[in-house]
C-alpha cells in the first residue's frame, strides 16, 4: 500500500466497521424476528428517525445547548481549579481529597437536589454536565501543571521571573497536551450528564424525549434518541480532536 | 546531629544579616562558610560543609568532584534558587536570599519548550528580564536580529524557524547555551551542558563557549564531571570533595587563551589533569 491509499483506508474504515454493525444488527432481527418493541432493527430507526426528525432536531438541539452550557462551564472552573491545584501545593493539599470524594458520588443522585433546588428542566441538566465533566479537566489540568520539569521552572526563577510569568510562559502551555487530553473524554461526559438528567427530570431534551417514547413503548424512537446523542457525541469529540491539532501539534511531534 | 548545629554557628551569618543587605567584599562572589543541609529529622544528608569560594568578575572556573558531591547544589546556591542552611552568599555586593536576577543558565537537558520555535526559545528570557521585557514590543525587530546573529554565532544558522524537536541533541544545547546568553547576563551558571553530547560536538561546543566568553567576559561557574573540559574552558578548576562536598583543592590553568584542541595534547594541559585526577581519586576513596 502506499501511504495515499493507507490514508484513504483509514478514513474509509470507521464507515465500513459502522455499515457492518448495523448490518449484523439489521440482520441478526429480521433473522430471529426479534419483537419491534424489544430491538427494533436499524431500518425502523431510520425510518423513526426520518418521520419524528423535527421533535429530534428540536429535543437535540435543546440538550446540545444544555450539554455545551455545561461543559463550557466545566471548562473554565476546571481550567481556574486546575492551574490553582498545579501551582500551590497548599491548594493542592486541601482540595484535592475533596475533589476525589466528590467525583465519587454517583451523579445521577445530584439530580433531585438540584431539582429541589432549580426546578424541573435546564438548569439541572447543566449542573449534571457541569458535575460530570468537570474533574477529569481539573485533574488533568493540575497533573500537567505539577510535573513541569524542575530545571525548566530553575530557567526562568534565574532569570527573576515570577509565579505568574513561570505559570504562564511554562505551566500553561506545558498543560495543554493535558487539558485536550481530558476534554475529549469530558464532553462525551457531558452528554451523559445532561441526557440522564432529561430522562429523570425535564420537560425537554432528548433524555425526556426517549423517557417519552419509550412510555409509549415506541422504541424506534428511543433508539433514534439513542443514535442523535451519539452523533452529537462524536461531533463535539471531533471539534475538541481538531482544536487539538491545531493547538498542541508539538505535543504530537512522534507521529509526524 | 550535633556537627550541624555547630556548622550553623552564628560568625557566618552577623556579617550581612539584614535582608539584600550590601556585603563589603572585593569579589563579585563570595561563599563564606556556607552549609547546606537536605531533609529534616533523622533523614537530614549534610550536602555542603564549610564552602569557601571567590570569584573576581569576569572570572571563569570549573567545579569537579565525584558524583553526588553537590556540585549542582552549588550552582543553585550561588543562584539563590537554593537558599544555604548556614553562611553568607554575597553575588555582586548584595547577599543572596531569593533567586537573583538575570542569571543565565544551562543544564545538562537542553530543557528548551516544544511548544516554541528554537529562536522563541532563545528570547525567552527577553521576555522576562528587564530592560528588555518593557523594551521588546517597539524594538522587536531588533532583539529577532540579535537572537539570530547569536543562533549564527554557535553553527545555528537557517534553525530559528524550526522547533526544537526538529534538532538533533548537540544543536538544542546550541540552542540552550544562546537563551543562557541572549540577555547579556552578567553570571552564567553551566550545570554539565555538554555531557550528554558525543564527542566531537562536545569538543566544537568547548571552542564556540570558550570564543562567547572570550567576546563577552561574563562570569562563569562550570560544574563538570569532564575533567578535559573544565581544563580547557577555565581559569582555575576547583575539586570538590564526596558529601559533605567542601572544596579540597584549587587549581589554577596557566595555559594560554584562546585554547584549541592541540592544547589539549600539550603536556602542561596533561599534567593539569592528572593532577586533578589524582586528587579525586584520592577523595573518592577517602
Amino acid at each position: 500500500m502506499t501511504g495515499r491509499q493507507r490514508r484513504i483506508v483509514r478514513q474509509v474504515l470507521p464507515w465500513v466497521v459502522t455499515l457492518g454493525m448495523l448490518g449484523i444488527w439489521e440482520l441478526v432481527c429480521r433473522v430471529f424476528h426479534v419483537a419491534e418493541f424489544i430491538l427494533p432493527p436499524p431500518s425502523a430507526v431510520a425510518a423513526a428517525m426520518s418521520q419524528y426528525h423535527a421533535i429530534i432536531l428540536d429535543n437535540a438541539a435543546w440538550t446540545l445547548l444544555t450539554t455545551a452550557l455545561g461543559f463550557g462551564l466545566a471548562l473554565v472552573c476546571g481550567v481556574l481549579l486546575g492551574l490553582a491545584i498545579g501551582a500551590s501545593t497548599l491548594v493542592y493539599s486541601g482540595l484535592y481529597p475533596v475533589l476525589v470524594g466528590f467525583n465519587s458520588i454517583p451523579k445521577v443522585a445530584l439530580v433531585p437536589v438540584f431539582v429541589i433546588w432549580f426546578g424541573i428542566g435546564t438548569v439541572p441538566a447543566i449542573l449534571t454536565a457541569f458535575a460530570l465533566s468537570f474533574f477529569p479537566i481539573a485533574v488533568n489540568v493540575a497533573t500537567g501543571i505539577a510535573t513541569v520539569e524542575p530545571e525548566m521552572q530553575d530557567v526562568l526563577r534565574a532569570l527573576g521571573a515570577k509565579r505568574h510569568e513561570i505559570l504562564l510562559k511554562v505551566g500553561i502551555p506545558r498543560s495543554l497536551p493535558y487539558l485536550f487530553a481530558s476534554l475529549k473524554v469530558a464532553v462525551t461526559l457531558a452528554f451523559v450528564g445532561s441526557v440522564i438528567s432529561e430522562t429523570v427530570a425535564s420537560n425537554r431534551g432528548i433524555g425526556y424525549l426517549m423517557l417519552a417514547a419509550s412510555s409509549r413503548f415506541q422504541v424506534a424512537l428511543v433508539f433514534a434518541g439513542v443514535c442523535a446523542v451519539a452523533i452529537m457525541g462524536i461531533a463535539m469529540y471531533a471539534i475538541c480532536a481538531v482544536l487539538e491539532q491545531r493547538l498542541v501539534y508539538w505535543a504530537y511531534r512522534s507521529q509526524k | 546531629m550535633a556537627m550541624l548545629s555547630d556548622a550553623a554557628s552564628p560568625a557566618a551569618t552577623v556579617d550581612a544579616s539584614a535582608p539584600g543587605a550590601v556585603a563589603e567584599t572585593p569579589y563579585y562572589i563570595e561563599l563564606r562558610n556556607v552549609t547546606l543541609v537536605y531533609g529534616e529529622g533523622d533523614g537530614q544528608i549534610l550536602a555542603i560543609e564549610n564552602l569557601q569560594l571567590q570569584l573576581r568578575r569576569g572570572d571563569f572556573i570549573a567545579v569537579v568532584g565525584p558524583s553526588g558531591c553537590g556540585k549542582s547544589t552549588l550552582t543553585k546556591l550561588v543562584t539563590g534558587l537554593l537558599p544555604p542552611t548556614a553562611g553568607t552568599i554575597i553575588v555582586d555586593g548584595k547577599r543572596v536570599q531569593a533567586p537573583i536576577k538575570d542569571v543565565g543558565m544551562a543544564f545538562q537537558n537542553a530543557t528548551l519548550m516544544p511548544w516554541r520555535t528554537t529562536l522563541g526559545n532563545v528570547m525567552l528570557p527577553l521576555e522576562v528580564v528587564e530592560p528588555h521585557k518593557s523594551r521588546l514590543r517597539h524594538a522587536r525587530a531588533e532583539y529577532v536580529a540579535r537572537a539570530e546573529a547569536l543562533l549564527r554565532s554557535v553553527g545555528l544558522q537557517g534553525f530559528a524557524a524550526k522547533h526544537t524537536w526538529e534538532l538533533s541533541g548537540g544543536m538544542q544545547q546550541r540552542a540552550s547555551l544562546c537563551r543562557a546568553l541572549i540577555h547579556e547576563p552578567h553570571l552564567l551558571m553551566l550545570d554539565e551542558p555538554f555531557a550528554a553530547l558525543d564527542a566531537f560536538t562536545r569538543e566544537e561546543l568547548w571552542s564556540i563557549m570558550q570564543d562567547l566568553w572570550l567576546q563577552r567576559r561574563f562570569t562563569t561557574i562550570l560544574v563538570t564531571h569532564d575533567l578535559r573540559e573544565a581544563v580547557y574552558l577555565a581559569d582555575t578548576v576547583h575539586v570538590m570533595s564526596n558529601r559533605p562536598g567542601r572544596f579540597v583543592l584549587r587549581r589554577d590553568v596557566d595555559l594560554p587563551r584562546p585554547r584549541t584542541l592541540g592544547t589539549t595534547f600539550d603536556p602542561r594541559f596533561i599534567d593539569i589533569v592528572h593532577e586533578l585526577r589524582d586528587k579525586i581519586g584520592e577523595v573518592k576513596a577517602a
